[in-house]
């Protein structure tokens, strides 16, 4: 490989400098053994046992697991719905509008997405708490499925379906044995792109959640507003570590699902033999 | 080509005989465009059915109505004399080999063949025995356990064709199968659908825009043209009587000489073609009035060239040679005459070192038969 030039070695230093530097403080200072935040005093794991004899951060971390499982399947199935509708629905009426609606949260401000809910939930009487969040966190990450998932079936050939149906498939059997299984990976990298959405919002959290439930975003946020404590650095960086998780999974199993589709169209191409 | 069997098949010739699909006044329309206009047809059982035209004719059309991919506007399809128009694709007992193939990536071949036979809720042994059976029926025992990204062009052919057989359908449609296959292997598996044809007893609807195909495989083949019909008849009819000039211009290669018909004799007919030229003698089946304009279609293979005046031929015209396309078993010598219009005439080369007495520019005697062309109407 060639060589990389300085400008292009300084460009990428001070890029990742840009976007990391602040998580590599926050999880260097997470193994402090002071208890002040900014003075290192060699290194320790205090912080994180302290973090598991927390209760309140205990709670709202598993409150924020249930939410993020939650939401993000049932965003799963509707965003599913809504790109196989999009896709294969043909011209019927009022599909604009309808896929305006449903790519409009992408751009849509939290701070709004968040306040209409909170009103809605007020309107109809709903108490506060997990399932004002999860209805939330679904609205909100519905139409980031429904956008990986649509850009999956618009290259799927459609004759896979036509075929299964000649043969004798329902249109439900169709839908279970031949289309799910080819569009999964993008199925799979939707339900963990809205699970790392769930788990870290804040702004639309804190509109929806109630006294009896908080998420981890606003406690640590909440916490913050009293001083940094080295527990929260401690907790941050288990959090940074799972949304990485989620989305090198998600990057790998669409990359897999991408690789194999060239592979196919490759192997189409070739010269039969 | 005619295909050999112990009697002549020609169930269509048969008037006792029941039609396997019958096309009622079928139309259909999409938004204002009509991709099938009025058509009524008749299939039979174990027919070898070609469907044939450019593209955008309406033949993918009738065949998806087939399969129920399609709804009818007007008019309505019977198969096996009952009305399929409201049945959805999954209970039709028709099957379909798409263009693509449209093999499940994610299933083996095995998988793939056992799909239809898994959705009737058979027993896994009459699966196995079926799958087993299509394997070696398209000789891919091999390569049963592969994924079809794993194996060849040709292979997935076969594939997607055991695959569509496997649920023994009344009717199998087959849309342009052949399309995405090189030219030898193309006509290699064109040998190998009509076997298994023959051996399955499966009634076959084959969509193609290759008239070659169609003239290879089919027992008859229907010729169509913006969502019409325009003649159905066996290859060798649709090759020899064509009804029109449409037809006549795209099967194989014709020459159409148009101009003004006198009668002369029963069934004979003299056609003033050019000024200045002798009007040309043609025996037709049809009936033509004094002076009315008509066309005469003659093959460039019927049409003999020399270089000495001939003397035992209907027809003759001098002119000289435009062209020639040596094509190594043919050549086609592009003749000029004096009116101005070209005519083909085609040679076998059927020595190895022939005295090429006829080359550019050269005047050269053309010469046909009355019975050599087909006179058709405008």
């Amino acid at each position: 490989m060639k060589r990389m030039s300085w400008f292009n070695v300084t460009s990428l230093t001070l890029g990742f400098a840009f976007l990391y530097l602040p998580m590599l403080v926050l999880i260097f200072y997470s193994f402090n053994a002071s208890k002040l935040v900014t003075v290192w005093a060699g290194f320790s794991v205090r912080w994180y046992g302290e973090l598991l004899q927390n209760e309140a951060f205990l709670d709202a971390a598993w409150v924020t697991l249930k939410v993020a499982v939650i939401s993000s399947s049932i965003a799963t199935v509707l965003g599913t719905m809504a790109a196989y509708v999009l896709v294969r629905g043909g011209r019927f009426m009022g599909r604009t509008l309808f896929s305006g609606m449903i790519y409009a949260p992408l751009v849509m401000p939290e701070v709004i997405t968040g306040l209409s809910l909170l009103l809605l939930f007020i309107g109809i009487g709903l108490d506060r708490g997990v399932l004002t969040i999860v209805l939330a966190h679904t609205t909100f990450s519905m139409c980031y499925v429904s956008v990986v998932v649509s850009s999956r079936l618009v290259s799927f050939d459609r004759s896979l379906e036509e075929a299964a149906l000649d043969l004798g498939s329902t249109p439900w059997e169709a839908f279970r044995l031949v289309t799910l299984p080819i569009i999964a990976p993008a199925v799979i990298s939707g339900w963990l792109l809205a699970f790392t959405l769930s788990l870290d919002d804040l702004v639309i959290a804190s509109f929806t959640a109630g006294p009896a439930a908080t998420t981890l975003p606003i406690k640590i946020f909440s916490a913050v507003r009293l001083g940094v404590s080295p527990e929260i650095n401690a907790l941050s960086t288990i959090m940074i570590l799972i949304v990485t998780i989620g989305v090198v999974t998600a990057s790998l199993v669409t990359k897999q699902g991408v690789i194999r589709a060239q592979k196919e169209a490759q192997a189409a191409e070739r010269a039969p033999v | 080509m005619p295909r050999v069997s112990q009697t002549v098949f020609a169930p269509w010739d048969d008037p006792t005989e029941k039609p396997l699909i019958r096309f009622q006044n079928v139309t259909k329309r999409f938004g204002t465009f009509v991709a099938i206009d009025d058509l009524t047809l008749d299939i039979y059982e174990r027919e070898f059915f070609a469907l044939l035209g450019p593209s955008g004719c309406g033949k993918t059309t009738m065949m998806r109505m087939l399969a129920g991919f399609e709804t009818i506007s007007e008019g309505k399809i019977e198969l096996a004399g009952q009305d399929i128009g409201h049945v959805p694709p999954n209970e039709r007992a028709v099957n379909m080999m798409f263009q693509s193939y449209a093999l499940f990536p994610h299933l083996s071949v095995w998988d793939n063949i056992a799909f239809g036979l898994k959705r009737d809720r058979k027993s896994k042994a009459e699966i196995d025995a079926r799958v087993d059976e299509m394997l070696k029926l398209v000789r891919l025992e091999k390569f049963a356990r592969r994924k079809p990204h794993q194996i060849s062009g040709g292979q997935r052919q076969r594939v997607a064709l055991a695959r569509s057989l496997a649920k023994a359908p009344k009717l199998l449609l087959l849309d342009e199968p052949l399309g995405a296959l090189d030219k030898k292997l193309r006509q290699d598996t064109q040998f190998e659908l009509m076997d298994i044809q023959e051996t399955t007893g499966t009634t076959f609807v084959i969509v193609t825009h290759d008239q070659e195909e169609a003239m290879t495989v089919a027992s008859r083949v229907a010729v169509m043209d913006e969502g019409r019909i325009m003649q159905v008849a066996t290859p060798a009819a649709i090759y020899e009587h064509p009804n029109s000039v449409y037809v006549a211009d795209f099967i194989g290669d014709v020459n159409i000489i148009s101009g003004q018909t006198n009668a002369s004799g029963t069934d004979t007919y003299r056609l003033s073609w050019a000024e200045g030229q002798q009007p040309v003698t043609a025996t037709s089946d049809i009936t033509f009035s004094e002076g009315q304009k008509a066309h005469l279609a003659i093959r460039p293979e019927k049409i003999r060239i020399s270089t000495d005046q001939p003397v035992d031929a209907d027809n003759k015209v001098q002119g000289k040679v435009l062209d020639i396309a040596y094509l190594g078993n043919l050549s086609t010598y592009h003749v000029e005459l004096p009116g101005g219009q070209v005519i083909k005439a085609q040679t076998a080369n059927t020595r190895r070192i022939a005295r090429r007495d006829i080359t550019w520019e050269d005047p050269v005697w053309i010469s046909w038969n009355a019975t050599a062309g087909v006179m058709l109407a405008e």
